[in-house]
């Protein structure tokens, strides 16, 4: 049986295996077959994280962490947890694979996932237009109009990242007020190739094989329709909660609960960092150090239970 | 090493149109990190069902007129050509038993 077994590999989940693992115990990382490295795995250049001052490239900040927690004898393992058993002294956590892992200690570090706008045409058109990542489907825009739908820190990324192929980039929100700190907001206000469209929800997205529009409803009342051949969507994310919603308590955001600056779950033996835990800062450097207190819980907790 | 091949425009027409079995074309690219974590998994399934598909891996950077003339517009967009034509079109990461699910129909 494993002393610690982390579920996740963004900034929460490697950080803490490279505290587990310096503090030899031999954690296993469960990555994800697709997302290993998280969110940052689809960031370009990340400004703000501390020690990087001509900043740094997200998948190479991840890279980095991810080496680090190996070279400090950290395991991974390039699959997905597919159900948990987490009540009992024993935690179990199934894979994609079929093999059945057992635990003293889990942290939960999942993070979150993209939220959909809900719409009927949005799967269909998955792949085809729309898409939740500028980095990866930008470039397939070029000299293309597209629109970003989003009023947060993310779509003005995307935004501003998009007008180095599109000729125009559409921004998209519900409201006149923005979530986006005032840096980026202002930058992508500043780039003459974006043009804010507010107070406008997305109804509907057209196109027979591909996007070709969208519809809006405006707050006045009446509704519109862009033609645009592309649609990236960053309206927000939830907590990947799924696999462990029936068995930790979630607090009434839907993220995990943690007692206090703790990590430590409702289960004894579950801790959980990062995102899944955060409903307000979701930062990179945030859910790294949360990483690191709950490694440091794991820890005391295994001591204390050997004991 | 990659046990999936990757083509070029050169090789394209040998490798793919021309291919007796059919072939599954991962349009990639190497800024993309999705892209990076499905190849393994590509290499996976070619290995398992070499007897039945082949796998080639195109870098839309080098050939973006391929990706332009297959109207790509996400990546990594796998795309399943049998007798020259495109007959399935699979987009985005996804763990093995998906994918293998998405393209059950070829590797039976």
């Amino acid at each position: 049986m494993r002393e610690l077994v982390i579920i996740g590999s963004g900034p929460a989940g490697y950080t803490a295996a490279i505290y587990a693992a310096r503090a030899d115990l031999s954690p296993l990382v469960i990555t994800s077959s697709v997302e290993m490295g998280g969110d940052l795995m689809k960031t370009t250049e990340v400004d703000n994280f501390p020690g990087f001052p001509e900043g740094v490239m997200g998948p190479d900040l991840m890279m980095g962490m991810q080496a680090q927690a190996e070279r400090f004898g950290a395991e991974l393992l390039f699959d997905d947890a597919t159900a948990v058993d987490l009540a009992g002294p024993v935690k179990r956590i199934t894979v994609g694979n079929g093999d059945v892992i057992e635990a003293k200690t889990v942290i939960l570090s999942m993070g979150s996932e993209y939220r959909r706008l809900g719409l009927a045409d949005e799967a269909r058109l998955s792949g085809f237009g729309v898409s939740w990542c500028a980095t990866c489907d930008g470039a397939f825009f070029r000299n293309r109009t597209v629109a970003v739908v989003g009023g947060g820190d993310s779509a003005m990324e995307e935004a501003t990242f998009l007008t180095k192929f599109a000729d125009k980039v559409l921004l998209i929100h519900r409201s006149d007020q923005f979530r986006a700190s005032p840096a980026m907001l202002n930058r992508a206000k500043a780039d003459p190739k974006i043009e804010f469209v507010t107070n406008a929800s997305v109804t509907g997205i057209l196109g027979a094989d591909t996007v070709a529009g969208v519809s809006l409803a405006m707050a006045d009342g009446s509704s519109r329709t862009l033609d645009v051949d592309g649609l990236f969507i960053a309206v927000g994310s939830d907590p990947r909660t799924a696999l462990i919603a029936e068995q930790v308590t979630l607090t009434d955001t839907g993220n995990v609960w943690v007692e206090g600056r703790s990590s430590r779950t409702s289960l004894n033996g579950v801790f959980a960092a990062g995102d899944i835990i955060d409903p307000t800062y979701r930062q990179a450097i945030v859910a790294a150090g949360s990483g690191a207190v709950a490694a440091m819980d794991a820890q005391h907790f295994l001591e204390a239970s050997n004991d | 090493m990659s046990s999936a091949r990757d083509v070029t425009d050169l090789t394209f027409e040998a490798e793919v149109l021309l291919n007796d079995k059919p072939v599954i074309v991962d349009f990639w690219a190497p800024w993309c990190g999705p892209c990076r974590a499905v190849s393994p998994i590509l290499d996976a399934i070619a290995e398992a069902h070499a007897d039945k598909i082949d796998i080639v891996k195109l870098n839309v950077d080098d050939f973006p007129d391929l990706a332009v003339q297959y109207n790509i517009l996400n990546i990594p967009a796998m795309k399943v050509f049998r007798g020259g034509e495109v007959v399935k079109t699979v987009v985005g990461a996804k763990p093995r038993p998906a994918l293998e699910q998405d393209l059950a129909e070829f590797l039976a």
